[in-house]
């Protein structure tokens, strides 16, 4: 993964006070760091403060920055600290709430009920069928990618944070546990829900508009 | 295994997380299961689509404002001078 590429260069650079150098790092990691900010945070511009203080960190400690992680993984963890100092919102109500919650991620009315000869399989009509192949590029590729952001922006806080830092950063599941402080356990839960929404999303598009 | 249970261990499948035991009982549904097949497909695809989304673009105000903390701070100290 990105963890290891030797970014060594790039720090020589950054130190140089080398600004195009700085301007791309900007352009490829400020819009993702924004959008994991958000949900820490209760509006847009605090999250715009937040990011900003963070760049402001890097440009501050670059002298002194080790490379034991990515600098990718660092500006996150940095972003994610200064964002939680900065946060307004309640954790702690919405994960026990998550914990509280045991229902399935899949509609029940899906499966046979227990009285059936074969319960908790899928009804004859409800089995999921193959999704259509989205080429890279492809018009239908393109749709699903917008209906699945407008998604992404819709999940709970905590799930959109961990599928955006896994599925759209491609974060591995170790790092998101160091990042957000959480369990194996837990990101896989945040994880799967956030994933189980988007999926049905994408079947219910493309049944009406496939 | 049942249908309504694997879907619950697609991400600890893909993850790698799931106890030998579970793994082969979930690789032996799947042979005979069609649906649960279907359903770690569509999984998949929801995985790469999202992988597929592009940050946005940043507003040009904002991103000159970073830029401006750049040039004022203290890695420029070796620079041109502002």
């Amino acid at each position: 993964m990105t963890g290891t590429t030797d970014e060594t260069a790039l720090i020589a650079a950054l130190r140089r006070g080398d600004e195009r150098v700085f301007a791309d790092l900007v352009d490829q990691h400020t819009a993702a760091m924004l959008r994991v900010a958000r949900g820490y945070v209760p509006s847009h511009e605090i999250a715009e403060e937040v990011v900003q203080e963070t760049w402001i960190a890097l440009v501050k400690g670059v002298a002194k920055f080790e490379g034991r992680s990515s600098l990718r993984t660092w500006l996150f963890a940095v972003m994610i600290n200064i964002a939680k100092a900065r946060g307004i919102r309640e954790r702690r109500d919405a994960d026990a709430a998550m914990a509280a919650f045991t229902g399935g991620t899949v509609d029940p009315e899906r499966f046979r009920d227990a009285g059936d000869e074969f319960p908790g399989h899928w009804k004859a009509d409800q089995e999921p069928e193959p999704f259509p192949d989205t080429p890279e590029g492809s018009a239908l590729g393109a749709e699903l990618m917008a209906v699945a952001r407008a998604e992404l922006d819709k999940l709970p806080d905590r799930q959109r944070i961990v599928v955006t830092l896994r599925d759209m950063l491609g974060f591995d599941s170790a790092e998101v546990c160091v990042l957000l402080d959480i369990s194996v356990a837990n990101q896989r839960v945040l994880l799967h829900r956030g994933r189980a929404a988007l999926r049905e999303v994408l079947e219910n598009y493309l049944r009406e508009n496939g | 295994m049942d249908c309504n249970e694997l879907v619950e261990l697609v991400t600890a499948y893909l993850d790698d997380g799931l106890e030998s035991e579970d793994r082969a009982r979930f690789d032996a549904h799947l042979l005979s299961c069609d649906g649960c097949w279907n359903y770690l497909e569509q999984f998949r695809v929801t995985i790469r689509t999202v992988g597929g989304i592009r940050a946005e673009q940043i507003d040009p105000i904002y991103r000159s404002r970073l830029l401006n903390a750049f040039r004022d701070g203290p890695a420029s100290a070796g620079g041109n001078g502002v």
